[in-house]
């Protein structure tokens, strides 16, 4: 019954609200903000058109690379119950579509910014769309526990693009932003992986709940938090933004390992006691736009 | 009486024609306004 569905609707033309989805415009809510303090952040002001036109490109470019992402992961996603309904492996959109999609929106996306921005910024936002789709989506995720640690890198990339873009240079600050996230990816998605454990174990993708188990993953994340504190508190003793930051980047690191040590205490197995580590995901989302938010308040601030 | 599969086709060949006409005419006023910009860097 399913297959003559999917059958059916693939032959007609996609809808573009499928299209929008492939772009997963939730997940780049995060990476526009990160990007946009990146630039906002950077010493050297931009032309408000060709900063907006950046910006633009790095949401195009994270799009291009969901979109690459579900076309290359449609069989893996048609066996989770959290990715099962996306247009892929509902049926509601052929492959080749969502592929051709994601090549021409990523090219397109890097080549505005080259002739917007400069040829730096545009570098640096092919190297991340390809760091997604080739090393994380292709390479590690279903071959390895460290898929998120290294996979993350790619997540990390907007606030240098934004600077790259304003400035036209990659300097410490950019790069302890990148640092920041880069820490931040593996908590905030083991703290989901705990609670989806099932999902990942029924798709047999090697997350580290599925492969380490509970505990051990909780112990990571509790490791993993501390050096993410320190890379987001780091600009403030070194120069690169004022107490104002500091202070505020200190108190929201604080509240992230309280909650991360009450994911280390708990002892749940099940998803219905996984409370701690349900918080600490909607925290860590929240928790990233805190931080940017202060570094850009204690930029204009100052 | 039309196929209904056939409507829904049209209907999702216009709505697309109609996003695709607005995408690019954002993007004309967009590659003029860059235009505009750069201009202005260099004087």
């Amino acid at each position: 019954m399913t297959t003559v569905t999917a059958t059916t609707d693939t032959a007609l033309p996609a809808d573009w609200r499928d299209l929008l989805a492939l772009t997963k415009p939730r997940v780049m809510t995060l990476v526009v903000f990160t990007g946009l303090c990146g630039m906002l952040a950077a010493p050297t002001a931009i032309h408000p058109v060709l900063g907006f036109t950046a910006i633009l490109c790095i949401a195009l470019g994270a799009g291009a690379a969901a979109a690459l992402n579900m076309w290359y992961e449609a069989d893996l996603d048609a066996l989770m119950k959290r990715t099962a309904g996306r247009p892929l492996p509902a049926g509601r959109l052929d492959r080749q579509t969502a592929l051709h999609f994601g090549v021409g929106l990523g090219v397109f996306s890097v080549l505005l910014m080259g002739l917007a921005a400069n040829w730096l910024a545009a570098a640096v936002l092919a190297v991340s769309i390809l760091f997604y789709v080739l090393v994380y989506t292709v390479w590690l995720k279903r071959r390895t526990p460290q898929n998120i640690v290294i996979g993350g890198a790619a997540g990390a990339f907007p606030p240098v693009i934004g600077w790259a873009a304003a400035t036209g240079d990659v300097t410490l600050l950019p790069i302890l932003l990148f640092a920041l996230i880069f820490l931040w990816t593996p908590p905030h998605f083991w703290a989901l992986s705990l609670f989806v454990r099932s999902d990942y174990a029924a798709a047999g993708v090697p997350m580290l709940p599925v492969v380490a188990g509970a505990n051990a993953t909780r112990r990571q994340i509790a490791l993993y938090t501390l050096p993410m504190a320190a890379a987001a508190v780091a600009p403030w003793p070194l120069g690169l933004a004022g107490p104002l930051y500091g202070i505020l980047a200190a108190a929201l690191s604080l509240a992230f390992l309280v909650l991360a040590l009450r994911v280390l205490a708990n002892r749940a197995s099940e998803p219905s006691g996984m409370k701690p580590e349900k918080q600490l995901f909607a925290y860590s989302i929240l928790y990233l736009f805190a931080v940017f938010g202060a570094l850009v308040v204690d930029r204009v601030a100052s | 009486m039309s196929d209904p599969r056939d409507e829904e086709i049209r209907r999702r060949q216009k709505a697309r024609a109609v996003i695709m006409a607005l995408l690019l005419g954002a993007f004309v006023i967009l590659v003029y306004a860059i235009t505009i910009a750069k201009m202005g860097m260099h004087r």
